[in-house]
């Protein structure tokens, strides 16, 4: 009950019009990204981190959740209108989505990804009320040795389980960890700075995820620019009839039991929970034969299993300061950006923020609402934009934010070094997630791993700690040693869309 | 096959500017451009960096663009060809795991605090070997006719090569907004850098575009430079603005 206190507090906070005004300002900014190819969420919360810098963290932190939830609804309107997902966790959505969108049910399919997301997004922030604090019971009785045990499992999990190829997977983490060893560590010994003042103090994350996210897209999609955008379905205000609430609403909830699972664990992503919910509405549903030709379900589940696992990444993030998607990720880095250490004391030294925050989320997702089914016709205008100006914009803000944050033309350079890194990782296949995450995690690893160290005296048994980190270290071990999962699971979850 | 009608001009044409200067550091991580640049180290300090191993990533690549599949995409290839610039990638790594491994064994000295058994060099001498580790591992990936999977999206149509002549356009718009930022200004480098890369986009509306640059440079410089204190420098419109 001590947990509803603190979120009616949380409420109570988020309920001024400031607060009010800045979630909408992110919902909305969400939204658009989301809308927009090419830019994403993600790289949303990269560009605006410096700029935050004059907002304080509460207001800063309300901007970018609203961006990240906004971001899953605008991404359902693309796939749905435009068949081209932008992300591997809508691409179940496009496929009846797109499909009902050129029966002439786009409208209604609107209208189920905008309700189901809605429905899944704030059942899973209530969910994540409920395991955010238990978790962090649990967590702060830890010590070093079982944070670097839960480290290694998070580079282990977004390298190994999520992407195509671990080999890859795994030079994109080392790639990540490297890069934040560089600068002075806590002996004063200068790493991998050859002697370059600017690299002292480490490379600023900000420049980091600004190079690979927004300089690397935007490099990549300029060296394969189409240069006829698809089609994009005319569509009026989304409505739903009987027939479609009542086909949708058992979606909604069997797609929230996958998503938020699967996005509460780390490395559990979205894109297996929205390809589990498609199969089983498949099975379950009445109108089998509808699917592949535009089912409601299709579209009902996968979407609130996408944004049901946003919000189960909320939980590894505040409750660990673990990130497992993209976006979790530059949140952390905002966080640290602030002097607010993620982890386990997060809810004990900055309660007022994160019930503040989690407060903010039940808004976002009621404004996305608001704002999503009235206001689609206007979104999906937004598709109409000149490509070279959307890119230019997306470079143009790149270097603003990148110079801002020490004010020194070297980070420029820097920026353009990494974004050229990003346009490599693009073109041969290696994920972006493993970097990020080993430079947001890498330095946090590596104090406690040292720190393990230094309580036994150097022995390497003090790594080992107690028998959470032996589970922890079990569960890495399956990990690694169960290639299969992404054969066995994922590829014929994928063989069987396909071709079904 | 895809229609241009804002730019009829291109096509397979040769990258106009001098590619071989910036192409080479194509996939440099920030660390390896490092090898003895000056403070303010300019992007010609690049190239010199690349030669180290004389076979680093970037140079590898380049070709790609050239190759029949060279998008590495094999997705509609009907006889996947093997995509041998990934082998640069795999150099490319070990370079960088090489370096780590030189820079923590010479240049990081020993642990002065004693409390601190391990030390500043165990860590990055790991990730070094793990990284030549998994490089080699990589290459026998590709040498069995593994490919990755070039990243897909909404604007990016993988069926064409890589055009780098936009590529390069856009680098050299930036590099220019790098060099003069501080001595013209974000007000005057910003548009330049949003001109470019409209340009450089294919984007051929050259007087209106350059009312939407001015007018967006100045937005950002007033919005954030003033309103919100993010540093932006006025440089020689300094008083005026």
């Amino acid at each position: 009950m001590e947990n509803l206190g603190n979120l009616l507090d949380g409420f109570g906070h988020v309920l001024t019009p400031m607060n009010l005004l800045i979630a909408l300002l992110g919902v909305t900014i969400g939204t658009a990204v989301g809308v927009l190819p090419g830019i994403g969420p993600a790289m949303t919360v990269a560009l605006l981190l410096p700029v935050a810098y004059g907002m304080g963290p509460t207001s800063a932190l309300i901007m970018f959740c609203g961006i990240f939830y906004g971001g899953m609804y605008g991404g359902s309107t693309t796939s749905i209108l435009l068949n081209t997902p932008g992300e591997s966790s809508s691409v179940v959505t496009a496929i009846e989505g797109n499909k009902m969108a050129k029966a002439g049910r786009a409208a209604q399919a609107l209208a189920t990804a905008a309700i189901g997301s809605f429905v899944a997004g704030t059942i899973a922030t209530l969910l994540l009320v409920l395991v955010a604090p238990p978790v962090v019971k649990f967590a702060v009785s830890l010590g070093s040795p079982e944070y670097l045990a839960v480290m290694l499992l998070a580079f282990v999990a977004v390298t190994a389980v999520l992407g195509a190829s671990r080999v890859r997977g795994f030079a994109s983490l080392l790639l990540g960890l490297i890069i934040g060893v560089i600068g002075v560590d806590q002996t004063g010994q200068q790493r991998l700075t050859f002697g370059i003042p600017q690299l002292i103090d480490g490379i600023d994350v900000v420049v980091v995820a600004v190079g690979i996210f927004a300089m690397g897209e935007a490099l990549w999609i300029a060296a394969h620019l189409r240069r006829k955008s698809g089609e994009v379905i005319p569509v009026g205000q989304p409505w739903m009839g009987r027939e479609d609430w009542k086909r949708s609403w058992k979606p909604w909830l069997r797609g929230t039991a996958f998503g938020f699972p699967f996005g509460a664990v780390p490395a559990g992503g979205a894109e297996i929970p929205t390809f589990l919910s498609y199969i089983t509405e498949k099975k379950l549903s009445k109108h089998k034969a509808e699917f592949g030709k535009g089912a409601i379900e299709g579209v009902a589940g996968p979407e609130a299993a996408n944004n049901a696992s946003a919000a189960g990444t909320l939980v590894p993030m505040l409750a660990l300061g673990l990130p497992t998607n993209a976006t979790a990720a530059v949140m952390l880095a905002a966080f640290e950006q602030f002097g607010i250490q993620p982890g386990p004391l997060l809810f004990e030294q900055e309660s007022t923020l994160v019930w503040t925050l989690i407060a903010s989320l039940f808004i976002g997702n009621l404004l996305l609402l608001v704002l999503n089914l009235p206001l689609a016709p206007a979104w999906a205008r937004l598709l109409r934009i000149p490509r070279p100006y959307l890119y230019a914009g997306i470079i143009f803000f790149a270097s603003m934010g990148a110079y801002a944050v020490n004010a020194q033309p070297f980070d420029l350079f820097l920026l353009l070094a990494l974004g050229l890194l990003g346009f490599g990782m693009r073109r041969f296949g290696l994920p972006i997630l493993p970097l990020i995450v080993g430079i947001i995690l890498g330095p946090r690893a590596e104090l406690h791993g040292r720190r393990a160290l230094q309580l036994s005296g150097g022995e390497l048994h003090g790594l080992i700690g107690g028998w959470v980190s032996w589970v922890i270290y079990a569960a890495i071990a399956v990990v690694l040693l169960w290639p299969l999962i992404g054969r066995f699971v994922v590829r014929p979850l994928r063989g069987r869309l396909v071709t079904g | 096959m895809t229609d241009r009608t804002t730019r009829p001009d291109r096509g397979g044409d040769q990258p106009p500017r001098p590619a071989a200067s910036i192409v080479p550091d194509q996939a440099a991580p920030p660390d390896r451009e490092t090898g003895g640049l000056p403070p303010a180290p300019a992007p010609v300090a690049d190239p010199p960096a690349a030669d180290p191993a004389g076979q680093p990533a970037g140079s590898a690549v380049p070709p790609a663009g050239d190759l029949p599949d060279g998008d590495g995409s094999a997705a509609e290839s009907p006889a996947p060809k093997r995509d041998r610039a990934q082998y640069g990638m795999c150099a490319f790594l070990a370079l960088v795991g090489g370096l780590v491994i030189f820079d923590a064994t010479t240049r990081v000295g020993q642990a002065i605090n004693s409390a601190d058994p391990i030390g500043p060099k165990p860590v990055p001498i790991l990730l070094g070997v793990l990284l030549l580790i998994v490089a080699a591992i990589y290459a026998v990936d590709v040498a069995r006719g593994g490919a990755g999977e070039a990243e897909a999206g909404e604007d990016v149509d993988l069926s064409t090569r890589i055009d780098w002549r936009t590529v390069l356009l856009l680098i050299g718009a930036f590099l220019v907004n790098a060099v003069l930022i501080d001595r013209l200004g974000w007000v005057i480098s910003g548009t330049i850098l949003f001109w470019g890369s409209a340009y450089a986009l294919g984007n051929r509306h050259y007087f209106r575009n350059l009312l939407i640059s001015v007018a967006l440079s100045l937005i950002t410089f007033y919005a954030f430079a003033i309103g919100l204190g993010v540093s932006l420098p006025a440089g020689v419109l300094q008083g005026i603005l």
